[in-house]
Parts: structure tokens; C-alpha cells; sequence
């Protein structure tokens, strides 16, 4: 199999804040990493790897070449390949935009069976963009996936609802958005970091090597206009409630009828 | 002159900082209560291929540098001492000497499964009568046409009673004296090789601490490392680089405390403000960041040496020596500075000062090292 994993390097949001007067992420002396929910995607890739140790595991990320660490660590985890999209002229993209370019990108890598992406990234909070790339590529994409399976030219999707979940077996080629509860991300080990630096490689895809119309892309391509991001108003702490589930669900109805709440 | 660590050492930071707190700390507590070595931590590093970081791949290892290596002995060291001196016995002391003076059939057989972590290693040379003396070795080792019989015991070793491979030191011809010591690989589980005594210790407490007992326990002539009469050559280069991992504990222990400490300074407010609004205090803390900026400075000083190939001895023995004395200094000031909660074992420094401890004793005490340094000054 031939699985292209999405990737995303985005600011660790626990140590994010924004700026009052711009609006904008205050991003310095912030660490990066990899987003999460693409973590599990990765691991969902090494694992259908580790059945199937012919699978190729190719990770792909749009960003600054700052994000090449990232593809060194998605490397180091056990994907086989890594290609960094990556030009000025990708700045100021929206998801629409960013999506059209990643779906271009992957159109130049032949023969795929599967695309698995993060359900959203922790900077944006999106979940547009793994969905849009299914749309431009005009495959079929399952998201929220909380397992997967392989079976022939298939895949056995169980998508994760608030209270239920649904069963859908999809052909591949398609996409596949993961969450969380998919599994749990591997480490890296050493020697996969050694060959990150050595054996393997992160190939850069600039402006030029990708196939777009350049109205398409950044800040013109983009239909998205934000008007205004603000920090919401911190809320009151909130208060724990200890004991014995009887006091403590007897304490908590007393309170919420205190406040008319009930 | 380069200070920064090259982006594949940063990887491996996030890595050891990521499995240490998630699979080291949660157990170092009560490891440390119970005195239970931390198996399980084993296999994890092992399954993570982090028991021969620093060993060539083409013998299991992960093919890093020296540095990588001493980074991830940090990191661990500042969550749980006692993981990270299961670490650095193994791979300082077993990989070490096997990788630099093993015969290519040695390396297969020993060295590739104890990279792999298949396989666990220990280092045996100290005995009742030989400590900093190293040289008063009487466990002795006589060659009996096609083996070697050993007689003595070893106390003090760490990893001993659960390592699968010994590197022991023993006399083969006593009338020569450092001249007649020689260096053999030890199976566990050889004829009349048995763990006596296991130790019971102020500090890295579930680091298992044992008597070795050799009692005409045969050893194949095939496991002797090195040539006869070269063990004790062998012996002090590995110390020389065993003395960087146990820097490099020490350096993670002060880093640990004092990460604990600066984050209690924010949160504790006595006289109705913050601990981190005292000036006395703010000048503990500028004290112990550059000491242990220094340490760190002189550890990773090192360890780069020993990458480069350049003669380390005097290195090692500075780093050790200044970051066992920062150790031991930033853990006390740090319990003192969380008052009567430091001494308790609700919070981790009590332990980390009784950790500290060791750092400026084994692997030659902080006398030894001045010995050292001093002898290659005024040499």
C-alpha cells in the first residue's frame, strides 16, 4: 500500500496567547509540534506498516521550512518519505486555498491508496482542510474515524459520533480524518531519529514544482476574510466538588438550585 | 565555536523529555519508596530502542553521537535518577567497553543483543578492598588451557543480580600488578558465578546495587576482552567515559530540582506575595541557573570531545567533578527553599537530594577526579 499521511506543524496552544491589540498569536519562544490529531493518523499509517511492512508511508506538509523539524519527526516515528510544500507565494492561504494546493501536490505523487489526515488542527480548529483535499482529489473521504481497518481494496471505517458510532466500508483511494481515540501515538526512537538526518530525506516542493493557478493560492486565492479574532473573557475558576458521589450530587442539586438553574 | 545543539540532539531532547515524563515519572515515587526495580521502564526503552543510543547500527545500536547519548541520560535524570543510572551502567559500562575492545565474534554475540536491549549489562571491578584503589584487585582469573577460572567477589555493582552480561575485572597475574589485571565477559548464569548481597541505599534506590561471587566459576577463553593483562587500561577508559553519563545524571538531577523549585516559587505567597518576589531568594535562583549552566556547559564539553576523538580523561573528570558538586549543592538549596514541604515525600526533592548524593562517589569519587585533573595539569 501507498499511504499519504497530512501533516500540520502548528504552535503548542497549552503556551499560546494572543496579542490584545492585533489579534494575532503571539508565537515567539512558543514550541512547535506536530498537530496532534495528525499524530494518530501518522501512527494509524505505521501501523497498517507494521502488518504490511511493503506499505510506504509518505507524510506531507505545507508550511515555512521551519516545519522541516516536523517531517524529521514524522521520519523518525517510521514514515518512509517526507515532502515539505513550501514558498512564499503558499503564504496567507485560507483552508480552500491550502487545500487546492496540497491536493495539487498529492496529484503529482502516483499510485496512492490512501490519504489519512488529523480530524483539525489545534491552531485553527478548522477540520476543513482534510475534507477539501478529498473534494478537489474527488475522492471519497470518511471522517472522525475512531478505528480502522484494511480489508482488500477497502477500509472499515468506524466514525465516532457524541453518542453512537457508524460503520462505513469505503474503496480505496480515499481520505480518512483521524481523532484521538484512533490509538496512541508511537515515540520516536533514536535510531529512527539517526536516519531521519542520514538515510532519509525531506524533499522541498516549491512554487514552481507544484502545479497551481497562482490566483488560486494565498491571500488573493483565499475567500476567507477573518473581521476579528479576540481572546474571550476569562471565566470564574470553577469549583471541584469532593466526598462521596451522594453529598457531592446533593451539594451540587442544592447549588444549581441556588442559582435557579434547575 | 558552536553552542547549540544540531537539530537531530534537539529531536532526541523532545523524545527523552516526552518518555520521561510520561513513563519515568509516574513511577519514580514509588520505585523509589519500595526500592523495586523499574523492569517494566526497561522493556519500554528497550522496545524504543534506547539501550544503545550511541552504538553503531550495524550492532544494534541507534548510530547517534556521544552527546545524543548524554542528552537522553539528562533528561531521564530529571525525573528518576535511579532510571538513569540503569542507563548509563548499561551503556557506558557494558556497550562501552565491549564496542571499543571487543573481538568482531564478542561484538555478534554480546554486544548486538545488549544494544538491541534484548539484553541487559553491568560493570564489575570494585571489590571490598578494591574501591578508589582500583588497582588492589584480588578477585583473580587463572587460565587453565581452554578457559578461565575465576575466584573473588565484586561489591557495588550496579545492574547487579539483574544484568545478563558482566564486564569483570579480574587478576590473571598478581606478581605484575596493574600489569596483571584482565577484563572478561561474565554470563549470567555461569558455573559458580552467584548474586550475593543486595545493597540498600540512601539514595537511587530501585537502581539494583549487588554483590557478585565467583567461586571457581569457569568463563570460555573466548571471553576474555581485550589481551591478558590489559583490563586495567580497560577499566579506567571506560570509567573516563562512564564519567560523563554520571555528569550528565548529575546535571539532570540539579536541572530537575530546580525546574520543581522555580515552578513552587511562582505558586507558594508567604507575607502575601510570591516566593519569586523575595529578593534572597531571586539571587539562590540566578546562583543555581549559572552553576548549573556551568555543569551543563562542561558535561556536553565532554562529551563532544569524546565525539571528536580528542583525549577526554580531564574533561570527563571536570564535568563530573563540578556538576556532582552542583548536584548535591542545588538539591539542598532547593529543599530548603520549599521549607518543611521539601522534606517531606510529598514533593520529589527530599529524593532528589538523596539522589545527588552518589553522583560525588562512584564512578571515582570527587577526590578521584581531582586526582585526575590535577595529574594532567602538572604532569
Amino acid at each position: 500500500m501507498k499511504i499519504i499521511v497530512c501533516i500540520k506543524q502548528v504552535p503548542d496552544t497549552t503556551e499560546v496567547k494572543l496579542d490584545p491589540k492585533t489579534g494575532r498569536l503571539i508565537r515567539d519562544g512558543v514550541p512547535s509540534i506536530i498537530n496532534p490529531d495528525d499524530k494518530n493518523s501518522l501512527e494509524a499509517a505505521l501501523q497498517i506498516k507494521d502488518n504490511d511492512p511493503d506499505t510506504r508511508v509518505i507524510v506531507v506538509s505545507m508550511g515555512p521550512p521551519q516545519a522541516d523539524i516536523a517531517l524529521r519527526e514524522a521520519l523518525a516515528m517510521g514514515a518512509d518519505e517526507a515532502i515539505l510544500i513550501s514558498g512564499r507565494e503558499f503564504g496567507g492561504s485560507d483552508t480552500w486555498a491550502t487545500s487546492y494546493i496540497i491536493a495539487s501536490a498529492i496529484k503529482k505523487i502516483p499510485d496512492y491508496d490512501l490519504i489519512l489526515c488529523g480530524r483539525q488542527a489545534i491552531d485553527g480548529d478548522t477540520a476543513q482542510v482534510g475534507p477539501q483535499i478529498a473534494e478537489q482529489l474527488g475522492i471519497p473521504q470518511v471522517t472522525y474515524a475512531q478505528k480502522i481497518e484494511v480489508n482488500g481494496d477497502t477500509i472499515i471505517v468506524q466514525r465516532q459520533y457524541e453518542d453512537f458510532y457508524q460503520n462505513i466500508e469505503v474503496k480505496m483511494p480515499c481520505l480518512i480524518t483521524a481523532i484521538k481515540e484512533l490509538n496512541e501515538p508511537r515515540y520516536m526512537t533514536p535510531g529512527g531519529i539517526a536516519d531521519a538526518y542520514s538515510v532519509k530525506n525531506v524533499t522541498v516542493w516549491g512554487f514552481a514544482d507544484v502545479p497551481v493557478d497562482p490566483e488560486k493560492i494565498g491571500l488573493k486565492g483565499s475567500p476567507t476574510n477573518v473581521y476579528r479574532t479576540f481572546s474571550p473573557e476569562a471565566k470564574g475558576m470553577g469549583r471541584i466538588l469532593d466526598g462521596s458521589d451522594r453529598n457531592t450530587v446533593k451539594e451540587l442539586l442544592s447549588e444549581l438550585d441556588n442559582k435557579h438553574l434547575l | 565555536m558552536d553552542f547549540n545543539l544540531n537539530k537531530q540532539q534537539e529531536l532526541m531532547r523532545q523524545l527523552m523529555r516526552e518518555f520521561a515524563e510520561n513513563e519515568v515519572l509516574p513511577l519514580a515515587k514509588e520505585i523509589d519508596e519500595t526500592e523495586r526495580f523499574p523492569e517494566e521502564t526497561v522493556l519500554k526503552m528497550a522496545r524504543n530502542g534506547m539501550m544503545g543510543i550511541n552504538i553503531p547500527k550495524e550492532y544494534g545500536g541507534a548510530g547517534l553521537d556521544t552527546l545524543s547519548y548524554i542528552i537522553a541520560v539528562e533528561e531521564l535524570a530529571k525525573v528518576c535518577a535511579t532510571t538513569s543510572i540503569i542507563l548509563a551502567a548499561h551503556t557506558s559500562l557494558a556497550l562501552g567497553p565491549l564496542l571499543k575492545f571487543g573481538t568482531e565474534e564478542q561484538k555478534r554475540k554480546y554486544l548486538v543483543p545488549l544494544a538491541k536491549g534484548e539484553k541487559l549489562g553491568a560493570f564489575a571491578l570494585t571489590e571490598p578492598n578494591a574501591g578508589t584503589d582500583a588497582a588492589g584487585q584480588q578477585t583473580t582469573a587463572h587460565f587453565d588451557g581452554d578457559r578461565y577460572i575465576l575466584n573473588g567477589s565484586k561489591i557495588f555493582i550496579t545492574n547487579g543480580g539483574v544484568a545478563d552480561v558482566y564486564i569483570v575485572f579480574a587478576m590473571t597475574d598478581k606478581s605484575k600488578g596493574t600489569k596483571g589485571i584482565s577484563a572478561f565477559i561474565v554470563e549470567k548464569g555461569a558455573p559458580g558465578f552467584s548474586i550475593g548481597k543486595i545493597e540498600h541505599k540512601m539514595g537511587i534506590r530501585a537502581s539494583s546495587t549487588a554483590e557478585l561471587v565467583f567461586e571457581d566459576c569457569a568463563i570460555p577463553k573466548e571471553n576474555l576482552l581485550g589481551q591478558e593483562g590489559k583490563g586495567f587500561g580497560i577499566a579506567m577508559g571506560t570509567l573516563d567515559g562512564g564519567r560523563i553519563s554520571v555528569a550528565a545524571q548529575a546535571l539532570g538531577i540539579a536541572e530537575g530540582a530546580f525546574n520543581e523549585t522555580v515552578k513552587y516559587m511562582k505558586q507558594r505567597v508567604q507575607f502575601k506575595k510570591p516566593l519569586s518576589q523575595f529578593q534572597g531568594l531571586q539571587w539562590k535562583v540566578a546562583d543555581m541557573e549559572t552553576e548549573i549552566t556551568c555543569a551543563r556547559m562542561l558535561v556536553y564539553n565532554a562529551a563532544c570531545a569524546k565525539d571528536e576523538g580528542k583525549p577526554f580523561g580531564k574533561d570527563a573528570a571536570m564535568a563530573k567533578l563540578y556538576a556532582a558538586q552542583t548536584a548535591m549543592r542545588v538539591t539542598t538549596e532547593c529543599v530548603q527553599m520549599h521549607g518543611g514541604y521539601g522534606y517531606t515525600r510529598e514533593y520529589p526533592l527530599e529524593r532528589m537530594m538523596r539522589d545527588a548524593k552518589i553522583t560525588e562517589i562512584y564512578e571515582g569519587t570527587s577526590q578521584v577526579q581531582q586526582m585526575v585533573i590535577s595529574a594532567a595539569v602538572l604532569k
